[in-house]
């Protein structure tokens, strides 16, 4: 079993205050971490390579500091990564990116499965994953809550998925893009034995030529989209009201109240 | 001179401070009231390899260097102090004298389970009579045949209900002080020995604490540590390790109580302004911060010292008493900074003043270690090499 992790190096946003240029702090400042999202995508692929035998790789585009979020992934148990970067691929959109992505994936060989996070808590559109799948070929599985059955010999997969008001079950072939929820498992801690493997690792780089794209596929000139400004949503003015009384006459007012907001 | 932390130092630091976030601090909030060992983080702290840190790969741990270990334990004693003691316990007292002076079956049985966290160790040296002063200790070891029988009773032990393996000291020839001491590796299994856990403890009401019972408990003589009568000198290189994480476990709590009362006196607000405008607040900040950094260089010197393989004794005295007494110093800082929250156990702050105290007492109390200091400074002490020295940290071998 190959399982590729698609994982971004995102700045920790956590760290944003409303102060801070947020265009500003996404191009170069403050901590990064990898996207929170995507340690549930690498979980899924180590756990998948646990019970299946195999293997789960890394593949991130960014800028050469993504090594760090790389290794990270390595420490918690996937067994190679590979960094797409290069100057042309600055200010790639989501599509942009999908098309450096898919043209690593299209020299990796066989895989059985690519994971993915629900979306970057950065760029935040969730299109990535499945502008990849689409530029593959292959299914597009969103969304994914828990995977119910998986077999890699018969080449199928069938997965829980979060939709609008429910959860549907679906059986899909693979190879297919998958990107998961939360709720698929809690991401391991790295293990201090996979940190010093990782610490010592040479992540292979590859940049515009060695994927056979053109400038103007990639990048700003081969982008839709342009982000013009990156703020933090305004503060919402919040009241408070404490209703007082006996608990069982409070509930009732609370219940009324909570109708009257159509919050239930 | 480079105060840089390896990239591998970073991962390491980052990694033991997300599961102190994320995963200690919460339960031992919910369990410290309870007076509860948080029994179901062994296996994850073993998975993680924090129970082995510093031990080579070959025998079983993560293969990390002496400066690692201070770097978890300051990393856990921000969560809190018991969670560090089980590493000072377990990892430096116990494996750390068996890696320095086992033999190479001893390392086989004992160590390699120990630093994977299968099994447990903890360290007997301390009796009901005797504490500071480890020549008076009155449990005998007698040989019979191939045999030890091993009698006498320990008090105030670190996980004596809960390790598996325990290094105990005893004296094979009372005549004798200090030179009549021996160390011995004793299974729980072993027919003799009986634990119990002391209550009523002023902190670290996570940590298991607890005596120990032998009565003619049979320990194979294989199993004595290093030579006969070596016990003293083993008992005070274990600590010499132990009081290492001691030292930067303090500098972990100074930089809890540095962290919360810096968030602390910028929300709270009395005569209309946030409390941190207030020059005596800042005061008090301004002292937790400079204990911190001071204690972080001392243990950052040791722990170079460690790696190199150079003695480290009286460096490693100092840095526990200074780190120790800055660190309840600070706890009791950071409880006033918070005012009546801070003597609450809404705040962690009291939690760490109570458990701060004891770390001024256990591995050697502040006065002995000041009789250290001074006998150092005025040439009355001066160390011998060993005859079994704490191997200088060397990646290869380490694997
Ligand atoms: C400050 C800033 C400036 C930007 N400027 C521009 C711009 O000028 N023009 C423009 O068009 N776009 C711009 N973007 C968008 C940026 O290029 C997108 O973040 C990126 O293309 C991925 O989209 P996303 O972040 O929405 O990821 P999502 O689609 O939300 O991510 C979903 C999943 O796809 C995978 N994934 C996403 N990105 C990567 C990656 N790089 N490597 C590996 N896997 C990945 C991960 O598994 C992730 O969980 C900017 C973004 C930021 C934050
Ligand atoms: C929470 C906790 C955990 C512990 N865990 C362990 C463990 O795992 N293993 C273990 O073996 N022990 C352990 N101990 C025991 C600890 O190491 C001893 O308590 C310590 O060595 C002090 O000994 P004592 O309590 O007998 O005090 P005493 O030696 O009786 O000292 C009493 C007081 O007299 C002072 N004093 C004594 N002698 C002198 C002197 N010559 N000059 C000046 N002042 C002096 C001391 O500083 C102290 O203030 C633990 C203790 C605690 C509190």
């Amino acid at each position: 079993m190959k399982a590729i992790v698609l994982m971004k190096q995102t700045p920790d946003t956590a760290q944003l205050s409303a102060s801070m240029d947020g265009l500003k702090l996404m191009a170069e400042g403050g901590p990064r971490i990898v996207n929170p999202w995507d340690e549930y995508a690498i979980e899924t692929g180590i756990t998948l390579a646990e019970d299946h035998g195999g293997e789960a790789v890394i593949l991130t585009m960014g800028k050469p500091e993504a090594t760090e979020a790389i290794k990270t992934g390595l420490a918690m148990g996937c067994k190679g990564a590979t960094l797409l970067t290069d100057d042309a691929f600055e200010n790639s959109d989501s599509l942009a990116t999908a098309r450096i992505l898919t043209a690593a994936i299209n020299q990796m060989g066989d895989y059985d499965i690519i994971l993915a996070g629900k979306s970057a808590i950065d760029g935040d559109t969730a299109q990535t994953a499945v502008q990849v799948a689409a530029l593959l070929g292959v299914p597009y599985l969103g969304y994914v809550a828990k995977i119910e059955a998986v077999d890699f010999d018969a080449k199928t997969i069938t997965v829980v998925r979060a939709i609008d008001g429910g959860r549907e079950t679906v059986t899909s072939p693979l190879p297919a893009v998958v990107s998961v929820l939360k709720e698929i498992g809690e991401p391991r801690y790295p293990s201090f034995m996979g940190i010093r493997k990782a610490a010592k690792a040479k992540i292979p780089e590859m940049g515009l030529a060695d994927l056979g794209l053109s400038a103007d596929e990639v990048g700003a000139a081969g982008s839709q989209a342009q982000w013009l400004q990156v703020t933090l949503p305004p503060a919402q003015e919040s009241t408070l009201e404490v209703i007082e009384g006996e608990p069982e006459e409070a509930a009732k007012i609370l219940v009324q109240k909570l109708l009257a907001e159509k919050v239930i | 001179m480079d105060f840089s932390l390896t990239e591998e130092h970073q991962m390491l630091k980052k990694a033991a401070r997300d599961f102190a976030a994320e995963r200690v601090r919460p339960l031992i909030r919910e369990y410290d009231p309870l007076h509860k060992f948080p029994r179901e983080l062994l296996p994850e702290m073993a998975e993680m390899g924090l129970l082995g840190v510093c031990i080579p790969v070959k025998y079983g741990g993560a293969g990390f260097d002496y400066i690692s270990l201070g770097i978890v334990s300051e990393a856990m004693e921000w969560a809190d102090a018991s969670v560090r003691e089980t590493i000072a316990v377990h990892t430096a007292l116990n494996s750390l004298g068996i890696f320095q002076w086992g033999t190479e079956a001893q390392k086989q049985k004992y160590l390699v389970p120990q630093a994977k966290g299968e099994k447990i160790g903890c360290f007997g040296l301390t009796e009901p009579d005797a504490g500071s002063d480890v020549a008076a200790l009155n449990t005998r070891a007698k040989k019979v045949g191939d045999t030890y029988l091993l009698t006498g009773e320990k008090m105030w032990i670190t996980l004596a209900d809960i390790a598996d393996h325990f290094l105990v000291f005893a004296k094979t020839d009372p005549e004798k002080r200090h030179r009549g001491i021996s160390a011995f590796i004793v299974e729980r299994d072993f027919p003799g020995i009986q634990t119990g856990t002391i209550e009523g403890k002023m902190g670290v009401w996570t940590s298991n604490t607890g005596w120990i019972r032998m009565d003619d408990c049979e320990v194979p003589a294989e199993n004595m540590l290093g030579e006969p009568g070596e016990g003293f000198k083993i008992a005070m290189s274990c600590l010499d390790n132990a009081r290492f994480t001691v030292a930067a476990g303090a500098v972990g709590i100074m930089r809890a109580c540095l962290e919360a009362s810096v968030a602390y006196a910028h929300q709270r607000e009395t005569f209309g302004k946030p409390i941190a405008q207030y020059q005596l607040v800042q005061q008090l900040i301004a002292n937790i911060s400079q204990r911190h950094d001071i204690g972080e260089l001392l243990v950052q010197k040791v722990g170079w010292m460690k790696n190199m393989g150079i003695r480290n004794t009286r460096e490693t005295s100092l840095a526990k008493t200074y780190c120790t007494e800055a660190a309840f110093a600070s706890a009791s800082d950071a409880v006033q900074v918070h005012g009546a929250y801070g003597y609450s156990s809404e705040y962690d702050m009291e939690r760490h003043l109570r458990n701060s105290k004891a770390a001024v007492i256990y591995e050697g109390t502040t006065q002995i270690h000041q009789l250290l200091q001074a006998q150092y400074a005025l040439g009355f002490k001066v160390d011998k090499p060993l005859r079994r020295e704490l191997p200088p940290y060397d990646a290869e071998v380490w694997g």
